[in-house]
């Protein structure tokens, strides 16, 4: 059932951002675009400014400057449950899962936003608040047996290793059916068969469900496998923007990894 | 019988999904029910079920309020008591003044109210956390006991706003004795823990604690931080307004504002710290050994000084209870943060296992 992956059109364009924390310039006018169905990698030195440039895009941070179109909707500034319900999902750098609640739980949140009933149908747990329930159950399930975490389903999330609860992050933004997925080095502290898990899914995940990925990943294997075109920040400024190949070939990319120990 | 699941098979989410999906566990439940609805009225005495029995059921009522509050959405409050006295008062404003409503209506407004109120001393909490929330809603327990003894409508002009509930009547039925007040209190508490056991496994339950454990990432897949930060205010006065309007109107009858001081919102607090944080259980639990442990003490002690022939003053006594107490707390702060309930819950992890160790 996988359909073929067709690169389409500019589904994300992120224009001219800056954004600052007090005198801390974290993006400096950075413009770029994200086509629809294409794994986007966004890569550079640590304090490069990747992950302030997600915490834009779904709206936690706000630029001082520049704008954010999303399926055609232009706006300076994004609130995150706006940018969630348009459709993006998204996992963190330092793991943000619900600490105190089962792995199954903390997926189920991320269908929060397609479940209808009250609070008061809830707590009465008459028709329409258990047939809910358990639909959406369901779709959890599909979720939780594309990315084989049965065995762990009622597992609270903190007991789990790290790999692991990268995983269930990635299951939980994946439950709200996302259009576009954000991943913050989803492959980070992973050891060689977890990385590799890891992009088994974030490939089947494009190819399956078509969804948009916006990738940081420090790995540059990795990073040159599976996306499309790749974006270079350095403090703050973008400094290189094109296929793997193209990027790999930039002198100033060449210069800006030279100058880093890894 | 062994405690397990093993030959449960569960083939559908709605069996996996039920509210207690281990058969033991329904059943030691419905067992539970049954004695509490119908062997403790029988063979209970006056005393245990007005002066015990009838108290531990509200302050577990409001104990549950404040663990939806702070257990699992996870905003620390000091306001317990004020919530309860708003519960009070209002279900006796009610009943004065509009008689025809009826108890059940009475006490559910009251219960709106007291959310209301919640509500608004809750508002605090989409800017401050921790600390400084607890020190906001410290205002609230002193606004509203100052507010019910300063404006005389509240206590229908008593002197000193102390009021005297109503009989509970329903359908021509007077809830006087005191296993009749306990039955009320009783069918109350455990219809509303139900509801609080549904809601939070429910969506609502799971955008708390999404809250209370990580709130950027509740941000980040949708769930709207105001909004859930009110309504578990606002849910979990309901619950507090309901349990003072019982304890006003089942245990006490006759009540001043001080009935409700911060002394009771701490004791409350020390009940879902001892049951344990963020559990239903937990409230029951807590509040169990709260208001049996004065009992546990006088007895060791009557035990002790029957044998030792050394007696022991009632000073004494009461003292040795607040160190007891002190104790306790400073050990479930420090070594089980969860509470009994999460004791509770390691027994149950071993006993399904046992007798095999692995
Ligand atoms: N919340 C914040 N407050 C202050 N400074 C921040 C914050 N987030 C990021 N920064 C700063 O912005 C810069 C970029 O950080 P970040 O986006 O995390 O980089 P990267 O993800 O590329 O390693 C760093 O200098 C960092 O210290
Ligand atoms: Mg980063």
């Amino acid at each position: 059932m996988s359909q073929t992956r067709n690169v389409g059109d500019v589904i994300l364009n992120v224009e001219n951002v800056s954004l600052a924390f007090g005198g801390v310039k974290a993006i400096t006018e950075v413009s770029f675009d994200v086509r629809e169905h294409e794994i986007r990698a966004i890569i550079g030195p640590n304090g490069a400014g990747k992950s302030s440039m997600l915490n834009v895009i779904n709206g936690v941070y706000h630029p001082q400057q520049g704008s954010i179109t999303f399926k055609g909707l232009t706006r300076s500034d994004v609130d995150s449950h706006e940018a969630a319900k348009q459709g993006i999902a998204r996992t963190f750098q330092n793991i943000a899962l619900f600490k105190g609640m089962t792995v199954l739980d903390n997926i189920m949140t991320g269908r929060n936003l397609k479940m209808r009933c009250n609070f008061l149908q809830q707590a009465l747990w008459i028709g329409p608040a258990r047939r809910e329930e358990m639909e959406h159950r369901r779709q959890v399930e599909e979720v939780i047996d594309f990315l084989e975490i049965q065995h762990i389903r009622k597992t609270p999330v903190g007991r789990l290793p790290y790999g692991l609860q990268k995983r269930v992050e990635l299951a939980r933004a994946l439950a709200a059916e996302p259009e576009m997925l954000l991943l913050d080095e989803p492959m980070a502290g992973m050891n060689v068969e977890e990385k590799q898990d890891m992009c088994r899914f974030v490939l089947d995940v494009n190819d399956h469900f078509g969804t948009t990925i916006v990738l940081i990943e420090h790995d540059m294997g990795v990073v040159m496998d599976i996306s499309d075109r790749v974006v270079v920040l350095e403090y703050g400024r973008k400094i290189a923007d094109g296929t793997p190949d193209e990027v790999r070939g930039n002198q100033k990319v060449i210069d800006a990894y030279l100058g880093v120990a890894h | 019988m062994l405690y397990r699941e093993a030959g449960q098979f569960k083939t559908t989410y709605a069996e996996d999904q039920q509210i207690f999906p281990i058969r033991q566990d329904r059943i030691a439940m419905a067992l539970l029910l049954v004695v509490a609805f119908v062997v403790v009225p029988m063979i209970a005495n006056q005393y245990w079920l007005a002066a015990i029995l009838t108290p531990f059921l509200i302050l577990a009522l409001a104990a549950l309020g404040l663990n939806i509050l702070t257990g699992y959405a996870g905003q620390l409050s000091l306001g317990t008591a004020a919530f309860m006295a708003v519960g009070a008062f209002m279900t006796y404003n009610f009943v004065l003044r509009m008689p025809w409503l009826g108890i059940i209506p009475s006490l559910v407004l009251a219960g709106l109210c007291a959310a209301g109120v919640g509500i608004a001393f809750g508002l605090p909490s989409l800017r401050i956390k921790g600390f400084y929330l607890a020190v906001a809603t410290l205002a609230c327990q002193f606004f509203v006991l100052w507010v019910l003894q300063r404006v005389g409508w509240f206590s229908n002009h008593s002197t000193s706003g102390v009021i005297t509930a109503q009989k509970i009547v329903i359908l021509g039925y007077e809830f006087v004795s005191p296993a009749s007040k306990y039955l009320f209190t009783l069918a109350v508490v455990a219809v509303m823990a139900l509801a609080a056991k549904n809601l939070m496994r429910s969506q609502t339950g799971r955008a708390f604690m999404a809250v209370r454990d990580m709130d950027v990432a509740a941000s980040v897949i949708g769930i709207r931080m105001m909004g859930t930060k009110l309504l578990a205010f606002g849910i979990s006065s309901f619950y507090c307004g309901v349990a003072g309007a019982l304890y006003a109107f089942c245990y006490l009858g006759t009540v001043e504002p001080e009935a409700f001081s911060l002394d009771l919102s701490f004791r409350v607090l020390f009940m879902i710290i001892i049951g344990g944080v963020g559990s239903i259980l937990g409230s029951f639990l807590g509040a169990a050994f709260i208001t049996l442990l004065p009992i546990i003490l006088s007895v060791l002690s009557g035990a002790f000084s029957h044998v030792t022939g050394i007696e022991i003053s009632y000073a004494v006594l009461s003292n040795f209870e607040l160190i007891v107490f002190g104790g306790l707390i400073i050990f479930f702060l420090i070594v089980e943060p969860q509470g009994l309930a999460r004791l509770w819950q390691i027994t149950k992890e071993k006993l399904r296992l046992w007798p095999f160790p692995h």
